[in-house]
């Protein structure tokens, strides 16, 4: 098959097969390696809570929901509070800005990246949310980026706006003072 | 050892496809009805299993995601098989006997819609000599079931009988997905699937899950008037070369059913996991039921949630006797292709 590659040499060992030793094959060059393509197709639906989640997306609105317990908010939702076990049925509107918790400088390129290296992957604090969320950073060199940076989100042009969550291309500085770390320390 | 019983049992309504929900809300409501039924809450649950597989989900760590609903916070005692709750359940029985735990919330569950089922099954199979065949699971069983006919050992309309009367006894079931009254001429009529299965001799496909809560001596006593004591309980394994296997045996499920001391007592009770209609036949034959009803539920045949399915058979006879229906009933799941893996329980109530 074409589209799959060679083995590299040195990553599989096979042990050399004694042939000899079994009458009916003696002779007979040893199968050393089997290519089995394989392919399984799933169709995925999100389920209740994303579904919400999606769809406010798709007007521009990032929705979180509320644990009905502790009262913490979790974006992206999964339609149950992980703390308690209970489901999830309060949404609340979040801002548009929020603040970097820890980051990475990416410098190596990987195959499906989208931006050109280097690049920051941060995870991002959104305002009124409890748990953090996974952004680019652009905007700014990635020597400067750190922890309590203020960010706002960098949405695709209003004609994209889809129910994804590629709907915001990354987070950018927004300019706002750095935040107290002891805030963000329950984050990290 | 510890005397440990199921002490709640809960599961979904179960249906060919959930596209509605993901499967954390999926399973969550039936986890927290089988707490609620006896009163507990997370911070009474002693160890958490759970069973699920990766290649239903079509996503790799996909448990992990379903662990919300147990509220894993703080850090919880938990494991999960990538097998049948039934196994799970297993797990869970060990670890109370260790000393561990004295009660452990089991579940298991399974979206097969997003996926091809047959096709995903087919990865079941090795990856050298069969897997590379695509053999659906319905052939696979077709093959099983052809060679109990080519023996003499059952007949197609045996095998229809056998689909009538679980369907028919379904009816009982609000939980089962596959029900009603069905002719067995009119079945006989039908074209197949996969010689020598029809249509009506396969499981359906199911979405869905269920939950049990064990419990150990005297927390199970005060939990429920009449525990479904675990008097025993094994699981063994069959070759997984079906070239090697007489495939109109399971010796595995008659292995199981003796090392859980099932000819012990009298049987009131028995599920049996059987997906297809002639497993079902080579099932009572490794296990001696004598006289017991079997499958009252409608079986796999009726609801085959995957994962859940033999935890079901578990979650049925507890039910019967917790209510006092039954006094002894024998449990079976099995795993794999052809009743390749079983796993056989005996629970009985006091008195």
């Amino acid at each position: 098959m074409s589209e799959i590659a060679e083995l590299p040499e040195g990553l599989w060992y096979q042990p050399d097969v004694d042939t000899s030793q079994i009458p009916a094959i003696a002779g007979v060059e040893a199968v050393r390696s089997i290519r089995v393509p394989a392919r399984v197709e799933y169709l995925y639906t999100p389920g209740r809570a994303p579904t919400r989640f999606l769809r406010a997306l798709a007007e521009k609105r990032i929705m979180g929901e509320r644990c009905p317990v502790t009262g913490k908010v979790y974006v992206p939702p999964r339609g149950v509070s992980p703390v308690v076990g209970l489901p999830t049925e309060e949404q609340v509107e979040l801002g548009h800005r929020g603040t970097v918790t820890t980051f990475c400088v990416v410098d190596i390129a990987f195959t499906g990246q989208v931006t050109e290296t280097p690049f920051v992957s941060a995870l991002v604090l959104i305002d009124g949310a409890d748990i953090t969320l996974h952004g680019l950073i652009q905007g700014i060199p990635p020597a400067d980026v750190r922890p309590g940076m203020r960010v706002e989100a960098v949405w695709v042009p209003d004609d994209e706006l889809s129910t994804s969550f590629e709907n915001i291309r990354w987070w950018r500085p927004s300019g706002e003072p750095d935040v107290d770390p002891d805030t963000i320390r329950e984050y990290l | 050892m510890r005397d440990v019983a199921i002490v709640s049992f809960a599961q979904t309504v179960h249906s060919r496809r959930r596209q509605d929900v993901n499967e954390v809300e999926l399973i969550q409501p039936v986890i927290q009805e089988a707490k609620e039924r006896v009163g507990l809450d997370r911070h009474d649950i002693g160890f958490t299993c759970s069973g699920s597989s990766d290649y239903l989900a079509g996503q790799a760590f996909s448990f992990v995601m379903t662990l919300d609903a147990v509220g894993p916070w703080p850090p919880i005692s938990e494991s999960h098989v990538e097998m049948d709750g039934a196994w799970a359940l297993y797990e869970a029985w060990v670890k109370i006997q260790t000393g561990a735990a004295d009660t452990a919330l089991v579940y298991g569950y399974g979206k097969s819609s997003p996926g091809d089922l047959p096709r995903v099954l087919s990865r079941q199979l090795d990856p050298y000599y069969f897997g590379p065949l695509w053999l659906d699971s319905v052939s696979v069983a077709a093959l099983q079931a052809r060679a109990m006919i080519d023996s003499g050992k059952l007949t197609q309309r045996q095998m229809a009988e056998t689909a009538a009367r679980s369907r028919a006894a379904a009816k009982a079931n609000p939980f089962a997905q596959v029900k009603g009254d069905f002719d067995v001429e009119a079945i006989l009529a039908e074209d197949c699937l996969a010689d020598p299965l029809r249509r009506h001799d396969c499981p359906p496909v199911s979405d869905g899950g269920a939950a049990v809560v064990l419990a150990a001596d005297d927390t199970a006593r005060r939990l429920v008037e009449r525990p479904a004591w675990i008097r025993g309980i094994d699981h063994r394994v069959d070759s997984h070369n079906l070239g090697a296997r007489d495939l109109t045996r399971a010796p595995s499920a008659a292995l199981a059913a003796h090392e859980a001391g099932v000819s012990g007592g009298k049987v009131d009770v028995a599920e049996l996991h059987a997906p297809f209609t002639h497993q079902e036949a080579i099932l009572r034959a490794e296990i001696p039921l004598d006289g017991a009803e079997v499958n009252p539920s409608g079986g796999a045949l009726a609801a085959n949630p995957m994962m859940a399915a033999g935890l079901i058979r578990l979650g049925e006879v507890a039910r019967r006797i917790i209510d006092g229906s039954a006094d002894r009933g024998v449990a079976h799941a099995t795993a794999g292709h052809c009743l390749q893996q079983n796993l056989v329980a005996v629970l009985e109530g006091d008195g």
